[in-house]
């Protein structure tokens, strides 16, 4: 099905199940440990033997020697396979670096080994026994050093008007600078594999999040048809963008399966996922702004530098600065360094998380200056078309109504404008607020839907539930349409041999991979009608029922003992270039900072999110407090901190790279605005995963601001920041 | 994790004469920090030796009047015991600031002295560690460094102990009674039980090899006010960043003990004349030598301003 008309009334509008609070379907198999993540395929797999992956222990050089013996001849070891005896490896077209280091190595921690043995305590201490010899080379491991020879990444570049002029000319300016730290992912569960041959087919069980992808860059990586290799992943224990991508697990297991001719289970062990894969990199960004007396924006600029690996992107902070706000005078530039430390890539709302981080205090500040309030601001300061073309409008742009929504939801009133000055015993009282923005993106979606003789309905669909709630919303939407309650209905994921799908990430996935379902219930209604007689325009399928006029079939009737089957994909035409797509929202959140010590505890937080219709508010707001989360971490404490001698992530455990913990999160509200978007598809709705996490971080810069006085714009806000600045004490 | 045997000890002095008999042996109490080391390869022990069936996990008042904690004593367990919550407030309040519940409720009395630092780099065999691997070199030094000593450390090593138990102990002024392989048996005060690090940070006690802690005794209570203020980035869970112990009487004189900030709880007798003066002459004189680096300098600042809200928090 082709989408490239705004959706009008369709059956999903009934909204009798989608739009409805569902509780997961697969809620009882997560609570009770039946549903099987990748490591425990144990009733698919027999008689497996256990990888462990030996890392680099440099950052860049090359291997000069390996000595296996000790390795090869401990207890129950199997196979150690080595760039030396891989036999020949492409690479993935999503990957940067190469998943097995050899001669040279690309980066610390980068795979060298995989030691295959019976058991898993036996792979690890084999691996131990693994002698690697290197000759380490040179490398560049620091952004702030590099950032002088970083080069201007051109498709990144945009400008609008006279961009300097005006900004020089403006009468109310600021020019700030503004870093973020790499982050990892640091999700529960560890990259995992588990790979059997058959002959020359190979199937993987994994945990990934773009099946399609990753089966593509397996096949690629081992020099085989892609139509030979099957991946599959039902259950994935947290991705945020971690397993977008093919990871050396897979590519071990395979290849560990292939030497050692048995099944092969790898998981990578916490201390190797965070320099073994990838991480957001770090940014240096700064905004310049130029307003009027009256606040209105006359010219906006954001450049950003991060690192990659040679060959590798750059993070791509500036995007929403060139639509967030209006202003005739606009200048957008990303420049990249190239770094040896570990690939850097997508985490969750690439680009805008870490450029909202920058841009929102920017915005914040840039209110001080003017002496206006921030929600006014930014109030001000919208733009209901692309501002670099505004031919082009937003599809639906309610940001407005979320600040003024949350302004008077949150008490935002009751916000002192001078900061420093709300008080609670000993603490420093303080409230922030921040826009929030993300694209919406949309991507090509297939499904299978069968309906069977009993009147059950089964999707197939390769796309992925990381935790997100795709399950559920996959089966309303084909409940919806076909009419039946949501227990009637079966989803089947994950699995490379179902229709390929939108998969999860860039917040794309719960739109477009329902849309794909949506597509296949219209084409298996059109086929149901069409056997029954029906005239398709007139069928109406409700309660497990098709009617017609004053004809009335039961589904079970109409399937018969075959069943039916159909097929179908979403594919997103002009719409998406014609409409700006994009999903808005407002974050605001009161902390307090220990008027001594410096820290900073948030006290309550809210979100409101403007984005498309709301196909399950119960996951969607699981989806936004988990993200609500993610930006704490981001504000406060996630930092990977960099050896820049030795060029690594020192802190490669969740005891040191540390995230929230329940003390942190006291309460969250979320609000979403009724929306419908008819440009974004079928579904009308568009993603929330992302937005979420935008903003977050800036919303308690602002709020530490207002209760301090003191402006930090290095990310994490830890107390070490400001604690020099804080009032003296009695 | 090397292959390793095991044993079941059947008394304290057996437990100590089977360690001196195999070199390489372990205590095995809770296991929630040996294990984690063990797989990483940095605990390396060819034999362990289970304690946990000792009957060390009771705790009985002394004849002087203070309170003898068995070496089995679960953290859970000693921060929720009635005398301890009553009569030694500090040492309940360190416990819970502490790791979580789960780790609390095996955790134990010894096992908690004798945890090791959380240097970053201690964990990483790659890199090189006078700790982990003596005479190899510290990696922190000139690294990363945030979490590190800013006093009394050496060029040899800046790690800090982790461990918060120990922190309130040091300011009770306890006592760490042994049994030694040949059946002796000792008192060490907790002052002199852990060691600067000097040119030897892998020799982090005053313990013998095989010398096996059989229990923690306190001194009468010393009343006052007791306080645990634990500093760090996140609200649970985690190491700190600074922490202070403090005991502190009515007349505002009082014993003050850091943690976070040394390779051992860190307690500076002579300087807590300067208590009733305040934080800033107290913190002037306990950490008169401090000689921070450039990531962890804030630290000083921070001890400080966290003594300042203790004592704040004590007078209250
Ligand atoms: C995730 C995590 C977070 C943590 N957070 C904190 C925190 O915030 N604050 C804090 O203070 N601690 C924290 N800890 C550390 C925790 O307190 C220790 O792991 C625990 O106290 C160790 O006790 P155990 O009985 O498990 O020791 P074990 O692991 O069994 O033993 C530790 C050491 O003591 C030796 N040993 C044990 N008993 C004896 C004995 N009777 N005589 C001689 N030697 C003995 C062992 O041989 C071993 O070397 C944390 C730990 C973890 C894993
Ligand atoms: S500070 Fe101590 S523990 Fe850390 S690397 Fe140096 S020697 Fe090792």
């Amino acid at each position: 099905m082709k989408f490239d008309t705004p959706a009008t009334t369709n059956p999903i509008d009934q909204l009798k199940v989608v739009g409805q609070p569902v509780d997961r379907i697969d809620g009882r198999l997560k609570t009770t440990g039946q549903a099987p993540y990748a490591y425990e395929h144990n009733d698919a797999v027999r008689d497996h033997a256990y990888g462990y992956v030996v890392g680099a222990a440099i950052a860049k050089g090359r291997i000069t020697g390996m000595d296996l013996r000790a390795a090869r001849a401990a207890p129950g070891v199997l196979a150690v396979v080595t760039a030396e005896n891989a036999g020949a490896l492409g690479k993935g077209r999503m990957n940067t670096a190469r998943l097995l280091a050899g001669p040279e190595v690309d980066h610390y921690h980068q795979a060298v080994a995989v030691v295959v043995a019976e058991t898993f305590e036996q792979a690890r201490d084999a691996a131990q026994m693994v002698q690697v010899s290197y000759a380490g080379a040179e490398g560049a491991f620091d952004l702030a050093a590099a950032r002088d020879l970083a080069e201007k990444v051109d498709q990144s570049a945009s400008a609008t008007g006279d961009f300097e002029g005006a900004f020089a000319t403006a009468p109310v300016q600021l020019d700030a600078t503004y870093t973020t730290p790499d982050q990892s992912h640091a999700m529960m569960e560890p990259h995992a594999s588990i790979a059997a041959w058959d002959g020359d087919r190979l199937v993987v069980w994994t945990s990934n999040q773009m099946i399609e992808w990753g089966a593509g860059d397996l096949a690629r990586t081992l020099n085989m048809p892609r139509e030979k290799v099957r991946l599959i992943s039902p259950f994935i224990g947290g991705g945020f963008g971690g397993k977008l991508f093919l990871r050396t697990d897979a590519v071990m297991a395979a290849l560990g399966s292939r030497a050692a001719r048995r099944p092969v289970k790898v998981a990578l062990q916490r201390p190797l996922m965070i320099n073994n894969t990838t991480h957001r990199p770090a940014t240096i960004q700064r905004i310049r702004i130029g307003t009027g007396r009256d606040g209105r924006i006359v010219a906006i600029g954001h450049e950003s530098w991060s690192g990659d690996q040679p060959g590798g992107g750059p993070e791509t902070a500036v995007d929403q600065t060139r639509l967030l706000y209006t202003g005739a005078n606009r200048l957008t530039q990303l420049r990249l360094a190239v770094l040896d430390l570990p690939e850097g890539n997508a985490m969750r709302a690439p680009g805008e998380a870490p450029g909202l981080m920058a841009l929102e205090i920017a915005m914040d500040e840039m209110a001080e200056k003017l002496g206006m309030d921030p929600v006014e601001f930014r109030v001000i300061n919208d733009t209901q078309v692309d501002p670099n073309d505004t031919s082009r409008p937003f599809s639906r742009r309610q940001l407005v109504e979320c600040l003024r929504t949350g302004a008077e939801q949150f008490g935002w009133s009751r916000r002192s404008a001078r900061p420093g000055q709300a008080r609670e015993g000993s603490w420093l009282l303080g409230m922030g607020v921040a826009a929030a923005f993300r694209n919406n993106l949309v991507m090509t979606s297939g499904a299978r839907v069968r309906l069977d003789g009993r009147g059950e309905v089964t999707v197939e669909t390769d796309m992925t539930d990381i935790g997100t709630g795709s399950y559920t919303i996959i089966a309303q939407t084909a409940a919806e349409m076909m009419g039946v309650t949501i227990d009637k209905v079966t989803v089947r994921l994950g699995d490379s041999s179902f229709p390929a799908s939108a998969g999860s990430g860039g917040q794309w996935g719960a739109n477009s991979s329902t849309a794909g379902v949506y597509a296949a219930c219209v084409k298996l209604r059109n086929a149901v009608a069409r056997k029954l007689g029906f005239n398709s325009a007139d069928a109406v399928f409700e309660d497990g029922q098709v009617r017609a006029g004053n004809r009335s079939v039961t589904l079970a009737e109409a399937a018969g003992g075959e069943g039916m089957v159909a097929e179908d994909a979403i594919e997103f035409g002009e719409l998406s270039k014609r409409f700006q797509q994009s999903t808005f929202g407002a974050h605001f959140v009161e902390v307090g900072v220990d008027a001594a010590t410096g820290e900073v505890r948030i006290r309550r937080m809210l979100a409101v999110c403007a984005a498309g219709r709301i196909l399950n508010p119960k996951t969607a707001r699981s989806q936004v407090i988990g993200a609500m989360t993610m930006g704490v971490g981001g504000a406060l404490m996630e930092e990977l901190a960099v050896d820049t001698r030795r060029g690594f992530f020192v802190n490669h455990d969740l005891a040191a790279y540390e995230v929230p913990v329940h003390a942190d999160i006291p309460h969250q509200e979320v609000i979403f605005l009724d929306e419908v978007d008819p440009m974004s598809s079928p579904m009308k709705a568009k993603g929330v995963g992302e937005l979420g996490l935008c903003g977050v971080a800036a919303a308690i810069a602002n709020a530490i601001y207002n209760a301090t006085g003191v402006r930090v714009r290095d990310y994490p806000i830890t107390l070490d920041k400001h604690l020099d600045r804080l009032p003296e004490l009695a | 994790m090397k292959p390793f045997t095991y044993e079941r000890a059947t008394s304290p002095a057996e437990a100590a004469a089977a360690a001196a008999r195999r070199p390489g042996a372990k205590f095995i109490a809770g296991g929630t920090n040996l294990l984690d080391l063990m797989k990483l390869q940095i605990e390396t022990p060819a034999h362990l030796i289970d304690v946990n069936g000792l009957a060390l996990d009771k705790l009985e008042p002394t004849p002087e009047g203070g309170l003898r904690i068995g070496a089995l004593v679960r953290n859970t367990d000693l921060a929720a015991d009635q005398r301890v919550r009553r009569d030694y407030g500090v040492l309940s309040r360190a416990l819970l600031a502490g790791a979580s519940g789960q780790l609390r409720n095996k955790a134990t009395t010894a096992g908690n002295l004798l945890q090791r630092t959380r240097c970053p780099y201690f964990y990483d065999t790659n890199q090189p560690c006078n700790k982990r691997q003596p005479g190899s070199g510290c990696s922190a030094l000139g690294g990363f460094s945030r979490q590190l000593a800013v006093v009394g450390h050496s060029e040899a090593c800046i790690a800090t102990n982790p461990s918060d138990m120990a922190v309130a102990l040091r300011a009770l002024d306890a006592v760490v009674e042994t049994v030694k392989p040949d059946g002796t048996t000792r008192g060490i005060p907790i002052a002199e039980f852990h060691r600067l690090p000097g040119d030897t940070p892998h020799i982090e006690t005053a313990l013998e090899p095989g010398e096996f802690i059989t229990a923690v005794t306190l001194p009468p209570p010393a009343g006052g006010r007791h306080v645990y203020r634990k500093v760090r980035d996140r609200a649970s869970y985690a190491f700190a960043l600074v922490s202070v112990a403090a005991v502190v009487q009515r007349d505002g004189t009082g014993r003050v003990a850091l943690g976070g900030v040394a390779h051992r709880p860190w307690r500076v007798e002579a300087a807590e004349a300067e208590v009733p003066r305040g934080a800033r002459a107290a913190m002037a004189a306990i950490l008169a030598n401090a000689r921070p680096t450039h990531e962890n300098a804030f630290k000083v600042t921070l001890a400080e301003r966290a003594l300042h809200a203790v004592l704040a928090e004590a007078r209250g």
